[in-house]
C-alpha cells in the first residue's frame, strides 16, 4: 500500500515538476532589474524605480480598475504647473521639437535640450508623411478643435503629463519627467493649435 | 552570394578583423566596397572564424574547444538550441554570454576586458559580433531549439515573459509599448508583436544581423540593450540574467522555426 502511494506521488511529482516554476513577482522582477543595470551617462539608476502609475499599468497590464486610474490620474493632474496667459508658443520651434528624436539617453549630452520625438508614435503635419501609428494622428489638430484657453490649457497638459488624461497612455510625461520644458512645451502647443502651423494647412 | 570565387574578400577581412586600429581607414574603405558587391554577412562569418581559431588570451588559446551547449567544439546547431541552462556555472547563458565565458575559461581573459567593446560600428566592429556571425551560421537550417526544460531555463522563460512587460525608465516604456498591438509603426519601421510566434520565429531565425543603418553587424545582446536605450532606462549589463531572459522569451516564442540567419535588417 505505502510503495503503491509513494510510487503514485512520485509519478504526480514528475508530471507536475516542470510547472512547479512559478511566475516572478512584480517586485522580484524589479529586484532583478536592478541587480543586471547599470548607471550610464545621464540615465541613473532611480529610472528603475517605478512610480504608483508605472505599477499599477504594469500589474493590470495597462487596464486598471476605473476608480484607482480616477484616483491616480487625479494625482497626475496636481503634478502639472500650468502657466497664466497664452500657451502659444512658436510653432516652427514646436516642429522641430515634434520631427527630432533624440533626448534623455545615456549616451546623449544632458545639457544639450531634448526633443519631443512626436512623429515616432503620430502623424501630424502633411509634409512629414514618414510619422509613426502608434499614437492617433494629430493632422489638422487646432483646425477642428480650435485654439481656445481651455483647448490650449488641454494640449499643454497633454503633453507635460499624459497620465494625467488616461493612466496607461503609452504616451511620456514629458513634462513631468524634466525631458521638455515649459517653452518647448508652449512650442508644440502652438504646432498643433496655431492656424498658421502646417499641421492645420 | 559565395565568396570563394576570388581569394581577396576573404584576406582582406582577415587583415581588417587582426587591425583594428591601424590603417583602419584604407582597411574599412575596402570593405566597404567589399560589402557593397557581396553579402556583408558572410564576410563576418569568415571574420568570425578567423577570431574563433586565434589563440589570444593570457591562456594563448583559441575558442575552438568552447562548448556551446553541444560539447567542446561542437558548433552544428548549437546556435539554434541557446539560450540553454549550462551545468558548470549553474545559470542560462545565450550565444554571447557563454562565449564571454569561454573567453574568460578557456583564454584566461579577464571579463572587463574581453567586453571592453561587446558592441562595435561601422568604422570598428567588436570581436563578439564577429564571433556571433560565425557561430550562428553554424545553425543555418537547425531549428530554433532553447533550453525549456531544466527549473532554471523555466525560470528565465518565466522572468523574460514579465519583463516584456513591465513599464519602466524615465518614459513609462514597456516591450509591449512599440511591440504590442499588431500593425504599428515607429516612425516608417514596422513593429512585430513578439509575444505572437507569428511574428517572433522570422525575426528570431535571422538574428544576429547585419544591420544596414548602422553599416554593421549586430547581436541580440545589442539589439536588446538598445530597446533598453531607447526607453531611457540605464543600462542592462552584458549578458545578465534579465538580457538573456528576454533573449530566452524571444527564441522560446519562435521555437520550432528554421534559423536562416545570420540575416540583413534594415
Amino acid at each position: 500500500m505505502m510503495t503503491k502511494w509513494m510510487l503514485g506521488a512520485g509519478f504526480a511529482a514528475l508530471v507536475l515538476s516542470p510547472l512547479a516554476v512559478a511566475e516572478p513577482t512584480d517586485r522580484e522582477v524589479q529586484q532583478a532589474m536592478k541587480r543586471d543595470f547599470h548607471a550610464k551617462g545621464q540615465a541613473g539608476m532611480d529610472r528603475l524605480e517605478q512610480d504608483a502609475v508605472q505599477r499599477v499599468c504594469t500589474a493590470t497590464n495597462g487596464k486598471p480598475p476605473e476608480a484607482l486610474a480616477k484616483s491616480l490620474e487625479a494625482d497626475q493632474f496636481k503634478t502639472i504647473p500650468f502657466p497664466t496667459g497664452s500657451l502659444i508658443g512658436n510653432w516652427k520651434n514646436g516642429a522641430k521639437i515634434a520631427w527630432g528624436g533624440r533626448g534623455m539617453q545615456w549616451h546623449e549630452d544632458p545639457k544639450k535640450p531634448s526633443d519631443g520625438g512626436c512623429y515616432n508614435c503620430h502623424e501630424a503635419s502633411p509634409l512629414r508623411p514618414s510619422a509613426g501609428t502608434i499614437g492617433p494622428s494629430l493632422k489638422g489638430f487646432g483646425k477642428v478643435r480650435g485654439s481656445s484657453p481651455e483647448m490650449q490649457k488641454y494640449v499643454y497638459g497633454k503633453i507635460y503629463n499624459a497620465k494625467a488624461y488616461n493612466l496607461c497612455s503609452d504616451m511620456p510625461r514629458f513634462g513631468h519627467t524634466g525631458s521638455l520644458t515649459d517653452a518647448q512645451i508652449r512650442d508644440l502647443v502652438a504646432y498643433l493649435l496655431d492656424p498658421t502651423s502646417p499641421v492645420n494647412k | 552570394m559565395r565568396v570563394s570565387g576570388s581569394g581577396v574578400p576573404l584576406l582582406a577581412v582577415l587583415a581588417l578583423a587582426a587591425a583594428p586600429s591601424a590603417a583602419q581607414d584604407s582597411q574599412f574603405a575596402k570593405y566597404q566596397k567589399m560589402t557593397a558587391e557581396g553579402s556583408p554577412v558572410e564576410l563576418f562569418e569568415l571574420a568570425g572564424e578567423d577570431l574563433w581559431k586565434k589563440k589570444q588570451g593570457p591562456k594563448k588559446a583559441s575558442l575552438e574547444k568552447c562548448d556551446l551547449g553541444k560539447g567542446p567544439g561542437v558548433l552544428k546547431g548549437a546556435y539554434a538550441a541557446l539560450p540553454r541552462y549550462f551545468k558548470d556555472v549553474d545559470r542560462v547563458m545565450d550565444a554571447e554570454t557563454r562565449m564571454l565565458h569561454c573567453m574568460m575559461t578557456l583564454q584566461g581573459r579577464d571579463r572587463k576586458e574581453a567586453l571592453k567593446r561587446p558592441f562595435g560600428n561601422a568604422d570598428k566592429p567588436s570581436e563578439m559580433e564577429y564571433l556571433s556571425a560565425y557561430v550562428a551560421g553554424q545553425s543555418r537550417g537547425h531549428k530554433l531549439n532553447p533550453g525549456t526544460s531544466h527549473a532554471k531555463e523555466k525560470e528565465s522563460y518565466a522572468l523574460g515573459k514579465k519583463l516584456f512587460y513591465v513599464r519602466t525608465g524615465l518614459w513609462d516604456f514597456s516591450c509591449t509599448s512599440c511591440h504590442g498591438v499588431e500593425g504599428k509603426r515607429i516612425r516608417m519601421s514596422e513593429l512585430p508583436v513578439l509575444s505572437n510566434p507569428k511574428a517572433a520565429r522570422p525575426l528570431m531565425a535571422t538574428w544576429p544581423a547585419y544591420r544596414v543603418s548602422n553599416s554593421t553587424f549586430k547581436t541580440m545582446q545589442w539589439r536588446i540593450n538598445n530597446c533598453y536605450r531607447q526607453m531611457r532606462t540605464p543600462e542592462p549589463n552584458f549578458g545578465s540574467e534579465v538580457v538573456n531572459a528576454v533573449n530566452m522569451f524571444l527564441t522560446v516564442t519562435a521555437k520550432g522555426e528554421t534559423y536562416r540567419g545570420p540575416g540583413t535588417k534594415r
